[in-house]
């Protein structure tokens, strides 16, 4: 479960300490674009040795590494996959041929490691024109990438188009990028809401992505967490009522019925599907059916 | 009766005073006052020396004493709070005689009981009519209450009221009476009203300080406590105050009616006193001007003098019917006791206050801290100093979770119950040093720099020089 994934600074060890304490489903360890050229070094092995030794409990470990155009991206590999982070980022991923260089280099150090393949799983970053064109052949070019994630702003600059609050100009990228990646059967994650003292927007923001079918939701400001995970969280009505599918379906298969209605309503395949969904992520989130009740 | 004097001169010389006396200053002008330096600067000139000074508490504006300690105008010092500026120096061991620290309660206790006898009390006043009836309500520099200079009136041998606003007689609304006061003086300026409060107080933005208010919160709705009636002291610092916005809002929600506040007053507890979620405000100090104004108008709003505030051993004084009291901690053990008088490094930069009153008194004290400072760990196997020892505090709220004292069983189940992350505090200590590394131990002189003393008046600790010896 990842609703909210929040970017923390790989060069601030302040931030990367308190990391953990923060509240977000998933932190990225940020090598890109929060740390200068003249830093990478630094925010490599602080990185590096904040994954070895924090313990972050249930929170899953992103990094962003730079990007395949680079001086940097194996190094930054080489430093951080020792420590089986649990994806790695990937930014300007542009075509299939970026993610298969990625996932080539990782497969040689999880053999060097002695890690199974793909045990470290690959988000490639959509961040340009082309990315969104080639949103599907990206989320279906080697098994290890498991969902995609938008960056509006690098992509707004590629479209040569202003980046604005109500994000009109990145309406089109985002549905691509959702249909791309539940046709490939992955998670798909959004650009982050960049005004960290606008609470409101961030609401409107984050309602909007989650009713496009976005999996959760980046954050830049460890103040958005809070709200991300409210609103990529089901609803204890949602709950209930996912409850209530799951107990119909079970009786009437003690009955011997086979189609059933529920409130007026008939159960197809796609609404009990959607009710184990929630349920599986309501009993992630701590809750029951006892509580509940 | 004239009880007006022209000068600050004649009022010292008709106090009396001579050497080796003790003088008395309240530090309800925090660091804008500028009367402590006055007064001192003045018997310095009379030539008169060997003084022992028992403020409420010294500030970093009151860094002149170091020159009369160096001139031997001050050869002694009692104080409830220390600050950094002449904290490091008391540290490096300026006064051959140790320094008495005592706590917001304890003082008034001693200076009534005779232990800590006073010959003469100058008590800056915000306003005061010609006879001393004065308040800091009113006046240029007004601060609110006068709560740590009532014992000083009450019970000095001589009194002198110094003011920068005089007021017709009788100033209504007074504070301190003019059955206690000897003799009053106008001078242009009691103080720097920027430094004697905040406009504002507020609320900290930083995450993990909004994470451990935000544990705060969730412990006290756990811990039972929070019902109508309710009880609450919390401090001036961010964390403390973002955890009252949380509480707030928490309060308001299940429509709970606390009986009081307490404690030094911000105007955030002036925010829920207003919104509804205390009947009364009990005030012993203002923080910040909206604190001041809402005493001036206020009539739920009522100042407190320190003993009635804290003291133990009286008949009764407030701490010992609050419920929840949030505090802070410059450092904190694993046996929970808490040091807030010195810095990592072993140099004073604090003191009490009320501390250790309100840990004694309340139902459940809970300290918030962060889990290191710099690159400091904050939990450490023993304090520099036993500021407030481990069996008056409950329980430890840090970004990493939350350590229950082992003595309070029961709210460790209800914070558990309540899925609360609840962590031993040795496991925390671990983690951190994981991250921090474990600092060098300090290397102390051996020559004692003060005495801390209990509320009740025992030797607690004792803090040694540090750094270059004076």
């Amino acid at each position: 479960m990842r609703r909210s994934l929040l970017f923390l600074p790989g060069n601030n060890p302040n931030m990367l300490m308190n990391g953990s304490c923060l509240g977000a489903d998933a932190i990225i360890f940020d090598l890109e674009d929060a740390v200068s050229p003249a830093e990478k070094d630094a925010a490599r092995i602080l990185v590096r040795n904040t994954m070895t030794y924090l313990n972050f409990g249930s929170y899953q470990r992103i990094v962003r590494i730079n990007a395949t155009d680079t001086a940097f991206w194996k190094l930054d590999l080489d430093f951080v996959m020792p420590q089986k982070p649990d994806m790695i980022l990937l930014p300007k991923t542009s075509t299939p041929k970026d993610v298969l260089l990625a996932d080539a280099y990782m497969t040689k150090l999880e053999e060097r490691l002695g890690f199974d393949t793909n045990t470290v799983a690959l988000m490639p970053l959509i961040e340009t024109a082309l990315g969104v064109e080639n949103a599907f052949a990206i989320a279906t070019a080697t098994p290890r990438v498991q969902a995609l994630f938008l960056g509006a702003e690098d992509l707004t600059a590629d479209l040569q188009c202003t980046r604005t609050k109500e994000g009109k100009e990145i309406a089109y990228a985002r549905s691509r990028l959702v249909m791309a990646a539940r046709a490939a059967g992955i998670d798909v994650y959004d650009t982050p809401f960049t005004d960290v003292n606008d609470e409101e927007g961030l609401v409107t923001d984050a309602v909007y992505a989650k009713e496009l079918g976005f999996s959760g939701k980046s954050a830049i400001s460890p103040r958005h967490v809070e709200q991300i995970n409210h609103i990529f969280s089901p609803s204890p009505e949602e709950i209930a009522y996912a409850y209530e599918v799951l107990t119909a379906i079970e009786d009437a298969v003690k009955q011997g019925k086979g189609a059933i209605a529920l409130r007026g309503k008939m159960i197809d395949a796609p609404i009990v599907s959607r009710a184990k969904q929630t349920v599986a992520m309501a009993e992630a989130l701590g809750f029951s059916q006892e509580v509940l009740e | 009766m004239n009880k007006l004097v022209n000068s600050l001169r004649e009022a010292i010389e008709l106090s009396g005073l001579t050497d080796g006396m003790t003088v008395s200053f309240h530090h309800h002008l925090r660091n804008g006052d500028f009367v402590l330096n006055m007064v001192l600067d003045q018997i310095a000139q009379m030539g008169i020396g060997n003084l022992q000074v028992n403020a409420s508490s010294l500030f970093d504006c009151h860094l002149p004493i170091l020159e009369h300690i160096r001139k031997g105008v001050v050869s002694g010092l009692q104080a409830n709070y220390i600050s950094a500026g002449p904290g490091r120096a008391i540290s490096q061991g300026i006064l051959e005689k140790p320094v008495q620290f005592r706590t917001h309660g304890g003082r008034p206790r001693d200076i009534a009981l005779g232990n800590t006898p006073i010959d003469v009390a100058f008590i800056a006043a915000p306003a005061s009519d010609p006879m001393g009836n004065c308040t800091g309500k009113y006046g240029k520099s007004a601060c609110g209450s006068l709560g740590y200079a009532m014992a000083d009136a009450m019970y000095a041998k001589k009194v002198v009221v110094i003011t920068d606003t005089l007021m017709d007689y009788p100033l209504q609304d007074f504070s301190i009476p003019e059955s206690y006061v000897d003799y009053v003086v106008c001078v242009d300026a009691i103080g720097d009203p920027s430094g004697i409060v905040s406009g504002t107080t507020q609320i900290t933005r930083d995450p993990v300080g909004l994470v451990m208010a935000s544990h705060a919160a969730k412990v006290i709705e756990a811990s039972g406590l929070l019902k109508d009636g309710f009880s609450f002291q919390t401090g001036a610092g961010g964390a403390s105050l973002a955890a009252a916005k949380f509480l707030k809002e928490i309060m308001l929600k299940k429509n709970i009616q606390g009986s009081f506040g307490l404690g030094g007053i911000t105007g955030y507890m002036v925010d829920m006193l207003e919104a509804g979620c205390f009947r009364n405000l009990l005030d012993v100090q203002c923080f910040d001007l909206k604190a001041v104004e809402s005493l001036r108008n206020d009539p739920r709003h009522m100042e407190i003098s320190a003993m009635h505030y804290a003291a133990p051993a009286v008949r009764s004084s407030v701490v010992d019917n609050l419920d929840v009291v949030i505090l802070g901690a410059t450092e904190i053990d694993t046996d929970f006791n808490v040091n807030v008088h010195t810095d990592s490094n072993g140099y004073i930069m604090g003191g009490s206050g009320g501390h250790s009153d309100v840990a004694a008194g309340s139902q459940l004290c809970m300290i918030i801290a962060p889990l290191f400072r710099a690159r400091l760990p904050i939990i450490t196997d023993r304090v520099n100093c036993i500021s407030t020892p481990g069996k008056d505090v409950d329980v430890l709220v840090t970004q990493g979770g939350i350590a229950v004292n082992p003595k309070n069983k029961e709210l460790k189940a209800r914070l558990t119950d309540a899925g609360l992350p609840i962590i031993d505090i040795h496991r925390l200590k671990e983690n951190t040093e994981k991250i921090t590394g474990i600092p060098k131990k300090i290397t102390k002189g051996t020559r004692p720099v003060a005495e801390v003393l209990s509320r009740e008046g025992q030797i607690q600790d004792i803090i040694y020089c540090i750094g270059k010896q004076e």
